[in-house]
């Protein structure tokens, strides 16, 4: 464990509230880029704020045969979203809570998260909840080992799995150009698409609930466990981005402790973020959502890229 | 002063005496279900603290005066031994605790019986651990092969069920066979079939291969690896739930335990293509058993294919061992060995928990198929909440144990780069990609099986009636529980134990890497390439989680309104509309069509009494197992030829017999 140190514990819990704070501000700023896209006016950047206080203030409705794994399962969902977003390095790799959990244990605090909300989403017993939960599962099985894939060429090109010590090694090796993390960048892409509920595989706004997978699995839920699981749903996707830009854009990042390094840093993550998401609104405003059955294709292919990834560092980097 | 051996040596024979005190009144229940195997349980638990004790003593032999005239029985205690007594009494303490409550009688064979049978078993089990010579591991192998049937057949006046059985004999007599020939092979011509001389024989290199792959087959065939799993399936149902768990727990760890004897105790040399053997085996287990587990739709076939995918881990991990070991990388072999211990252990507690809370639901329910289970949380809290202990750990999630040993096998994935073979450090990663799919689709068997028995609201209406297990079964499944949450958040402890295993094995341990981190954080190999602490992560994951519950509770208020589910205002939502197990696993045939041999049968639209039948069977049967019966089947027809049904004829055969022998012996 690396030594303790202050300035890191700040960083850490700065991270933290600040992956917290920002990540309904980014799936706003997605929204907003979307309906500039789509020449609408859109809901603006901080819907998602007045959403969550709605949503806090109303009275949670509970179907009359949930149990309690249905209660607990909306701030079991937060918590490991909270964890995933404190292991990511955002700001600078000083991080005194990154030791606990590497990249393979991401991916599993992830699993777990994914796991716990098929399970609460079949505990109604509903036709729609195990719909959901079937798909999620499926999308899931397919997923996990891509991610895991692009993390396992990003571990092998810096011969470790922390996180933090992946992003020291990528930003401060010499503009070294690996052709097996453009393989990786692809199908990190395609499956953050897919994690997050994203158009090609999923539709955030859907109202059809035959097409829905993140939304039919959440269709129960009101009141203040709806806003958590929004608010879950928004950090992942900042982690999914945060993961992105550490793993492929990782320039900016501080590498030490020292203050000055952590506020460059912010306006960095902030521009990087700003982009990102503009480019996911793109994708999306370009892209048809496919059917179900095409989505093992689609994530077929992010495996495969990302095996590739894996083949041709094996190829021509080592 | 006792030796650990001794004390083995003794508990062992005392469960056989429990055994036999079964037939005393093999009626009675309250003497055999309450007195018995209560104390069976206690002999397990103190098993295990003896085990515990004996892994970091140095290793013990002794000679029984019993057997054959000039072929005593050996008897020897390491560290191997040592842990895999350990897993042998954690979880036969357990088991038997439940099976002090889930004795019924009434089902064919008589509770004094089974008693008997079940303590064989476990004594058995213990002398296969500890024996020291060919001649004693084959009387223990084939003893505890020979109860395990009689236990499997416990209710013997079903067809099914002696089917069953007689598969598993099968099997396990084809695997003993290869057991014999791998031993006669490391004796080396030396005639001296203890294991000590196996361990001073230096085998030629071929016939080193010969007793690897001897051993693969043989000690495969009780694991359950490709293609020699076909038993389990079967067996697994057939066999009461304490009898599936033990098998599955305990039994095919024995089968792990001796290849992992043969190939790092008593064979010197290892060559790097029978681990990459084992390695291509172990994968093709791996994805196969969890491919069909997450289409079955009984209960305890779904949990047997989920047994055959651990084991494909387990041998994985085997595999990665014997190819570090055969370049001499030491240390990446110990990560490997680690990994796959742990997993024996880990696996053992999961899934002896699942078959026992499968159990539970039984005896409630009267119910195997999943499709007719359903919103037993309600009527079940206890087993509900234990199994998704044993769920969350199956399916490999932190902070539970399952996700330790996949972490330790993909970090041992990670390091293969390192080899010095250009196509394996390029190949091998990518076999890491099979192995995570393989992870994550256990995830996927796990939500089915927990969501579709204990979740959602009941599909019949007698599950109303069901009851909760009683207090031996509660306390055994919090038992197998809290295992499996101490083996997944205390690594650390459990990974030293491990050392005194893999020190002997492979001469480097993984302490000198976790010597210099924290004991809450393991780090295998060094703490900047790698750590994870779950300990760390649980307590960051429930403050989070208190916190947004109190934060909640403090701003807002905590109001709730009861309502009939929403379901998008549909009103007519019943029961039936739930996912069924078929259902669930719908996109697991789609995605994997290849895998299946399936027949369907679709109503048309207009059919009045529509019938929907979807059969789904094993592949391996149709190459490989059909073929070979047919090949018998015409060998045992060239025979008949000679066998005419005529007293003559048979009299013209001795005739010839006699004078071939007399022109011989001459």
């Amino acid at each position: 464990m690396s030594d303790f140190s202050w300035s890191g514990a700040i960083a850490q819990a700065t991270e933290l509230l600040l992956a917290v704070l920002l990540a309904p501000l980014l799936a706003g700023w997605v929204n907003q880029c979307r309906a500039w896209l789509q020449n609408r006016t859109g809901p603006g950047v901080l819907r998602p704020y007045l959403v969550l206080r709605k949503l806090v203030g109303k009275d949670a409705m509970i179907a009359d045969g949930a149990s309690p794994l249905f209660r607990v399962t909306p701030y079991v969902l937060f918590g490991c979203m909270c964890m995933a977003a404190a292991i990511v390095p955002t700001l600078g790799t000083d991080l005194p809570y990154a030791p606990v959990a590497d990249a393979i244990a991401l991916v599993g605090i992830l699993a777990l998260a994914r796991v716990a909300m098929a399970l609460a989403a079949m505990d109604i017993g509903t036709a729609f909840g195990s719909l959901g939960a079937r798909r999620e599962m499926m999308v899931g099985f397919l997923a996990e080992p891509a991610l895991l894939m692009v993390l396992f060429t990003a571990s092998l090109i810096s011969q470790t799995t922390s996180l933090a010590t992946v992003v020291d090694t990528l930003s401060h090796k010499e503009l070294a150009i690996y052709p097996s993390l453009a393989f990786a960048g692809v199908a990190f892409t395609m499956v953050s698409l897919a994690e997050n509920a994203r158009i090609p595989i999923d539709n955030p706004a859907t109202h059809l609930e035959l097409t829905m997978i993140h939304e039919a699995m959440v269709l129960e839920y009101s009141g203040r466990h709806l806003a958590l699981i929004e608010w879950a749903a928004s950090l992942k996707l900042f982690v999914y981005s945060c993961i992105g830009i550490a793993l492929f854009f990782p320039f900016g990042i501080s590498g030490g402790g020292e203050a000055l390094g952590l506020v460059l840093a912010l306006p960095a993550l902030v521009a990087k973020l700003a982009v990102g998401g503009c480019l996911l609104a793109a994708i999306e405003i370009v892209s048809a959502k496919l059917r179900i059955f095409r989505a093992p294709e689609f994530l077929g292919t992010a495996f495969m890229l990302a095996v590739l990834a894996l083949l041709v560092h094996a190829l021509l980097e080592s | 002063m006792f030796s650990s051996l001794g004390v083995v040596l003794a508990i062992a024979v005392a469960w056989l005496a429990i055994g036999a005190l079964g037939l005393v009144r093999p009626r009675n229940l309250g003497w055999v279900a309450r007195v018995l195997f209560p104390l069976g349980a206690v002999l397990g638990f103190a098993l295990a603290a003896v085990a515990l004790g004996a892994i970091a003593e140095p290793p013990t032999a002794a000679v029984a005066p019993l057997g054959l005239p000039d072929l005593p029985f050996h008897f020897r205690l390491d560290a191997l031994s040592a842990f895999f007594l350990l897993l042998l009494g954690a979880i036969a303490g357990g088991v038997s605790l439940f099976a002090a409550g889930y004795i019924r009688p009434g089902e064919g064979t008589p509770p004094g019986l089974q008693c008997l049978w079940y303590h064989v078993f476990l004594a058995a089990m213990a002398f296969v651990l500890v024996a020291d010579d060919a001649y004693g591991f084959m009387v223990a192998w084939e003893s505890m092969a020979l109860a395990s049937f009689f236990l499997v057949t416990s209710d013997h006046r079903i067809a099914e069920i002696r089917r069953a059985g007689y598969l598993y004999l099968l099997v396990a007599h084809i695997g003993a066979i290869a057991i014999l020939l791998c031993f006669g092979v490391l004796q080396g011509g030396t005639d001296d079939y203890t294991f000590a001389a196996m361990r001073s024989v230096k085998l030629a290199p071929f016939w080193a291969t010969v007793g690897f792959l001897l051993a693969l087959f043989g000690f495969g065939a009780k694991a359950g690896i490709l293609p020699l799993h076909v038993w389990l399936p079967e067996a697994h149902p057939a066999a009461p739930s304490p009898v599936s768990a033990l098998m599955s727990a305990v039994m095919l760890k024995t089968a792990v335990y001796g290849m992992l004897r043969v190939t790092f105790d008593l064979l010197h040399t290892q060559v790097w293509w029978w681990g990459v053997l084992a390695l291509a085996v172990g994968l093709a287990t791996a994805l196969f058993g969890v491919v069909f587990s997450a289409v079955q739709s009984d209960m305890k076939r779904l949990l047997a294919y989920s047994s055959i995918e651990n084991i494909g881990f387990i041998v994985v991990g085997f595999g990665l061992a014997v190819t570090f070991a055969a370049y001499a990388m030491p240390a990446l072999a110990a990560l490997a060995l680690t990994a796959t211990l742990y997993h024996c252990l880990n696996h053992a507690y999961f899934k002896s928990l699942l078959f026992l809370a499968t159990g539970s639901v039984l005896h409630a329910t009267r119910q195997r198929a999943l499709g007719k289970l359903g919103g037993l949380i309600h009527r079940m809290p206890w087993v509900a909440w234990l199994a998704l202990v044993g769920a969350l750990a199956t399916a490999g999630l932190p902070p539970l144990n399952g996700f330790v040993s996949e972490w330790l096998l993909l970090q041992a994935f990670l390091f293969t780069p390192a080899l010095p073979n250009a196509y394996l450090n390029m190949l091998i990663p990518v076999a890491a990609a099979a192995v995570v799919l393989a992870a994550a689709l256990s995830g996927y068997v796990m939500v089915k099986f927990y969501g579709v028995v204990f979740l959602g609201r009941p599909r019949e209406e007698r599950l109303a009636e069901a009851h909760d297990a009683g207090i031996w079964e509660r306390v055994a499944l919090v038992w197998l529980a809290v295992g499996c949450v101490a083996l997944g958040i205390l690594p650390v402890q459990l990974v030293r134990l491990i050392d005194f295993v893999t020190g002997p094995l492979i001469g480097k341990t993984l302490s000198e890497a976790a010597a210099r981190s924290h004991w809450l954080v393991l780090a295998p190999i060094d703490p900047e390439r790698a750590s994870y602490s779950p300990f760390l992560l649980l307590a960051g994951i429930a403050v989070v989680t208190a916190l947004a519950w109190l934060a909640v509770r403090q701003f807002y208020h905590g109001r709730i309104r009861r309502a009939p589910p929403w379901d998008c205002g549909y009103p007519l939502l019943n029961a039936r509309m739930q996912d069924t197990a078929e259902g669930f696993g719908q996109p697991v045939r789609q995605v994997f069509a290849p895998f299946f041999r399936e027949e369907r049968e679709l109503p048309s639209p207009f059919d009045a009494a529509p019938r929907y039948r979807v059969k789904i069977e094993d592949p391996v049967w149709y190459w490989c197992y059909v073929p070979i019966a047919a090949i018998v089947e015409k060998l045992t027809g060239l025979v008949t030829v000679l066998q005419r049904g005529r007293i003559s004829i048979y009299l013209i055969y001795s005739f010839g017999t006699l004078l071939v022998l007399l022109f011989l012996v001459r």
